[in-house]
């Protein structure tokens, strides 16, 4: 390692005491390269949901004459849906902190915990789902349905693969330990993961709450 | 420049604080702060007190409001110099969202209006 004064002064860099950022140290190691690049894929992954929420908002009015979010809506499932959700990213956080004190029991009942309410979440999310379609409120109903199905099926997908993603996770953590890769996985996890509770925010002020107001 | 240094220049997103105490503590003002927020959320949206047209826009500060503090609290984005690469990706993402969302409701909203189509057809309804 070459202190900043013996640093070339040439190309891009400045030399001197000053840090550039523009690589006159090298690459930042793979415990910061990785994070990031995740981090860019989960703000890249909330445009794509922005592109979801233009379409809803658009087609929100759009219903056909068919059943309207006032009448489809229950807000005392969202809300239950909400804490589980919430309390569930709470939870992952503990298990970062246990994971990163390399205590076996603790992260795993955290991150088992974490996907249990994660699992609420879906079951609720299915349940009021398969309730719509029952009662002829599917996604081939109107456009305003077919909006609602896209945007909040796809939050479910991606809750979904999160899911898988903490069962791996305690798997991995169980058989190889705390690692430094697979500690890298499990924060990529923890992003992801509380990244899916800020487009919950979205979706339940916007298509919940905003939906059904008198 | 020592190799603790060299560590402290960067931090990955979503990493604790360094100790205990802070780092649990930061969750815990995270979930109380987000749980006071998903409670007034809820509350505006079903009291009859506030002016009716004012409520979706409450509603969605309400909203940023909470991403910020799962933004601070839960994935440690901070201002601290350490975090300017996380910070300037989420600038970016944001500015992105913002431009899809608020473009697309401005133009079809505008389109709608100025068109002159019937009301049938600016409600984008499916013909049957």
């Amino acid at each position: 390692m070459t202190t900043a004064s013996e640093a070339p002064a040439i190309g891009l860099t400045h030399g001197g005491s000053e840090d550039t950022g523009l690589g006159h140290r090298g690459p930042e190691s793979k415990s910061i390269v990785v994070p990031y690049g995740f981090w860019l894929f989960v703000l890249s992954d909330m445009v794509l949901f922005s592109a979801l929420f233009a379409s809803y908002a658009t087609l929100a009015h759009a219903t056909d004459g068919g059943p309207i979010s006032n009448q489809l809506f229950d807000r005392n499932l969202v809300a239950i849906e909400t804490i589980a959700l919430l309390v569930s990213s709470f939870v992952c956080g503990l298990a970062m902190i246990a994971a990163k004190r390399a205590n076996m029991i603790w992260t795993q009942g955290w991150l088992l915990v974490t996907g249990l309410l994660g699992f609420v979440f879906l079951s609720i999310e299915l349940f009021e789902f398969a309730k719509m379609i029952g009662e002829g409120a599917g996604p081939q109903r109107s456009a305003f349905l077919s909006a609602f199905f896209t945007l909040v099926g796809c939050h479910g997908a991606h809750v979904t693969c999160g899911l898988l993603w903490i069962g791996t996770m305690m798997a991995q953590i169980w058989a190889k330990g705390f690692q430094p890769h697979i500690m890298r996985r499990l924060l990529c996890l923890s992003v992801f993961w509380h990244a899916l509770d800020i487009i919950w925010v979205a979706i339940f002020t916007i298509v919940y709450l905003i939906g059904t107001l008198p | 420049m020592t190799e603790r240094e060299t560590e402290l220049l960067n931090v990955p997103p979503g990493a604790p604080h360094s100790n205990i105490l802070s780092e649990t503590g930061s969750y815990i003002i995270g979930l109380a702060l987000a749980l006071i927020l998903t409670g007034v959320s809820f509350w505006v949206a079903s009291t009859s007190v506030l002016w009716g047209p004012g409520v979706a826009v409450g509603l969605v500060v309400l909203a940023i409001a909470q991403m910020g503090v799962h933004l601070v609290f839960f994935l440690h984005i901070t201002s601290g110099p350490d975090n300017t690469n996380n910070v300037l990706a989420l600038a970016f993402g944001v500015l992105i969202v913002f431009l899809v969302m608020i473009g697309t409701i401005w133009i079809m909203a505008h389109m709608n209006a100025n068109m002159g189509m019937s009301p049938e057809l600016t409600n984008l309804q499916m013909q049957h």
